[in-house]
């Protein structure tokens, strides 16, 4: 078996943009879980509303797209009432960061034995391009055109501090650490939360100087340090930029776990 | 000044005029084109007014509510799962009395997941206290909003506004609007004066516990100003005709209805496509006319009751349906006649955004006159097997 043989292939041609980089996402989970060797009829995926949350119609498994901001809590329903499932949570930032904020910081606290995979584009892709809870202070959107005057919200270090059990950032560029990042969360008891910087060439790149989908791989390349690397410059002194974006592991820890397979 | 105008910036622009202090809204589609350029016309500093990025729907309307309690003039635009989200803080708008005005781009409710037009999300907020108004047109889309402030605000009434007008029917389509000047606005709309509002040198708490000993009257009075919110729409109607030429006094409004046998009764945008439907079949040789309904909350039961009195039978097409009883419209139009003969059939039609094209009310005439009603229409019984 194949990562391939987990899509439903008559769900294709998938509705994402091209140079969308959730495609690239679906593919490392997908990638991931076939080398854990899960059965399809043991797997549920489950999703809200938003581009990543089309993912979970795309795959051959059992599958819940429920109400926007709401996939943590359908999802908690769905393991605690049969832990032998291993659930996966596909969401995004405006899904999981605005609507579904309060979800995602009591999934944690709780540490329900979930992986979540949350594709944070920086903006609500699906509708036109407004402004989202992550998205840079002074980037453009539709609903900010001078730039963003809030900050954003950091997701990983918000999981770190709400009790994940582990907890981990990379980007659509870094397809083999992404990989084995989503396999790591999943073999982890607990509630396992992989961020994964995407790009939206559609609704944030061409809006904000990342014209073509190249640039903002690329600046997603150039832009993201090893989170160790930058406590370590920090502790010597050294001044990081404000726009590194710090990737990597976050924690990788054991508190209790809820709905973990008995 | 006649412009062609996509029925989204129409609404944003009629908004602006209106001049409200506070906006706070969430996107969600096909809402995004208002709210997207009222951020940017707030963002030019074309309006004095706080847009709010918030998190969801929730705190979209949870925010207005302080605004307004604060003493602002308030808007928000929402549609569908939106507008389901914000059901506690909506039954909370009303409850207080806080005079808010919402635009809602008619959207089904999921799941399915839809994103297409129909009317079961502001109709589920029937009961809630809010009043609801349904657009035809780009046109009037645009200037329900400044009669709905009005009516709103009006210290006899108190009560909150839905402007409903269907989604990418009426939101993503070009029409020519006859948009108001802001001298015009003022001059209809003046400022917002608070009945009540959070003041630090006279305190008062709004939405405190209501023991059984007061509740029912809270209610009464909800029920009360509902009922006076008829007379006070139609004479702000009747105002905005007087002073820009288009009148809206009544609640409802008759299509060749004088001598009709049949009479359809309809909501919202659909209303053109019966218009052009009537007159082909008036050419056919059949006495056919419209009874739109404009405002849903409140009900015109009796101004309904008069229109239809001379006609044979009636068929009321619902874009809505309480499952296992009736389209909305349906119930309330066989209420408004109980006691006449009058026969009232009812069409649940373009649930999820199926297109209804004038064959459609054509067959639904046939289907009425046959005595046939109280069905889904334009089922695809393949589908079914």
């Amino acid at each position: 078996m194949s990562y391939q043989d987990w899509f439903r292939q008559d769900r294709l041609p998938h509705i994402y943009c091209s140079g969308c980089g959730n495609g690239t996402v679906i593919n490392c989970t997908l990638m991931a879980v076939d080398e854990i060797g899960w059965k399809e009829n043991e797997t549920v995926f489950v999703s809200g509303i938003g581009c990543s949350s089309r993912a979970s119609g795309y795959i051959v498994t059992d599958s819940l797209h429920t109400t926007h901001g709401r996939a943590l809590p359908f999802a908690t329903g769905v393991k605690l009432s049969n832990p032998d499932l291993n659930v996966v949570v596909f969401t995004g930032d405006g899904d999981l960061a605005a609507i579904g904020g309060n979800h995602f910081i009591h999934a944690c606290r709780r540490n329900i034995d979930l992986t979540v995979i949350c594709m944070n584009n920086q903006i609500y892709g699906m509708t036109g391009g407004q402004g989202s809870p992550t998205t840079p202070a002074g980037a453009l959107s539709t609903t900010t055109p001078y730039g963003s005057s809030e900050p954003a919200f950091d997701l990983s270090e918000l999981a770190v501090a709400a009790g994940a059990n582990y907890v981990a950032r990379w980007t659509s560029y870094h397809v083999k650490e992404l990989t084995r990042a989503i396999g790591a969360g999943m073999r982890t008891p607990g509630l396992s939360f992989i961020e994964t910087m995407t790009q939206c060439p559609t609704n944030y790149g061409r809006r904000n100087k990342l014209r073509q989908v190249t640039d903002q791989v690329e600046f997603m390349k150039n832009h993201t340090a090893l989170r160790q690397k930058l406590d370590r410059m920090r502790e010597s002194g050294q001044k990081v930029p404000a726009d590194v974006i710090a990737i990597g592991e976050f924690v990788r820890r054991d508190r209790p776990a809820m709905g973990v397979r008995r | 000044m006649m412009e062609i105008m996509e029925g989204s910036h129409a609404v944003a622009h009629a908004v602006t005029r209106c001049r409200p202090q506070v906006i706070a809204a969430y996107p969600i589609t096909p809402q995004t084109h208002i709210v997207e350029a009222l951020a940017e016309i707030v963002a030019n500093c074309e309006l004095d007014a706080d847009y709010i990025t918030v998190e969801s729907e929730f705190s979209a309307l949870s925010a207005c509510l302080g605004a307004s309690a604060a003493g602002s003039r308030v808007y928000s635009a929402t549609t569908s799962q939106g507008l389901a989200l914000m059901f506690e803080v909506c039954y909370n708008v009303a409850g207080m009395r806080f005079p808010i005005v919402m635009s809602i781009v008619n959207r089904a409710m999921g799941a399915p997941l839809s994103i297409w037009n129909d009317h079961q999300d502001s109709i589920s907020l029937r009961d809630s206290g809010w009043m609801q108004f349904y657009a035809e047109d780009n046109q009037e889309a645009t200037d329900l909003h400044y009669i709905a402030y009005k009516v709103s605000e009006d210290h006899r009434v108190l009560l909150p506004s839905l402007v409903c007008f269907d989604g990418y029917i009426i939101s993503h389509t070009y029409e020519p609007v006859d948009m108001l000047t802001q001298e015009q606005a003022d001059s209809y709309l003046p400022p917002f004066k608070p009945y009540h509002r959070l003041d630090a040198d006279d305190p008062i708490s709004f939405g405190l516990f209501a023991s059984p000993d007061y509740y029912l009257e809270f209610r009464y009075e909800n029920d009360q100003a509902m009922r006076r919110a008829q007379d006070i729409m139609a004479s702000c109607g009747r105002e905005f005709g007087e002073m820009f030429g288009r009148d809206y006094s009544g609640l409802v409004e008759a299509y060749r209805l004088d001598d009709a046998d049949t009479a359809i009764v309809a909501m919202g945008s659909l209303c053109g496509t019966v218009k052009d439907a009537i007159d082909e079949l008036r050419d056919a040789g059949k006495k056919v006319g419209l009874l739109k309904i404009r405002s849903f909350r409140p009900f015109p039961t009796a101004e309904i009751r008069s229109a239809l009195s001379g006609v044979s039978r009636v068929a009321v097409l619902d874009k809505n349906i309480s499952l296992g009883s009736k389209g909305a419209a349906c119930l309330e139009v066989r209420d408004a006649l109980y006691g006449s003969q009058i026969p009232v059939l009812g069409y649940v039609i373009a649930l999820g955004g199926r297109d209804v094209r004038k064959k459609d009310i054509a067959a639904i005439v046939e289907k009425a006159e046959k005595g046939i009603g109280d069905i889904f229409y334009g089922l695809r019984e393949e589908l079914l097997k």
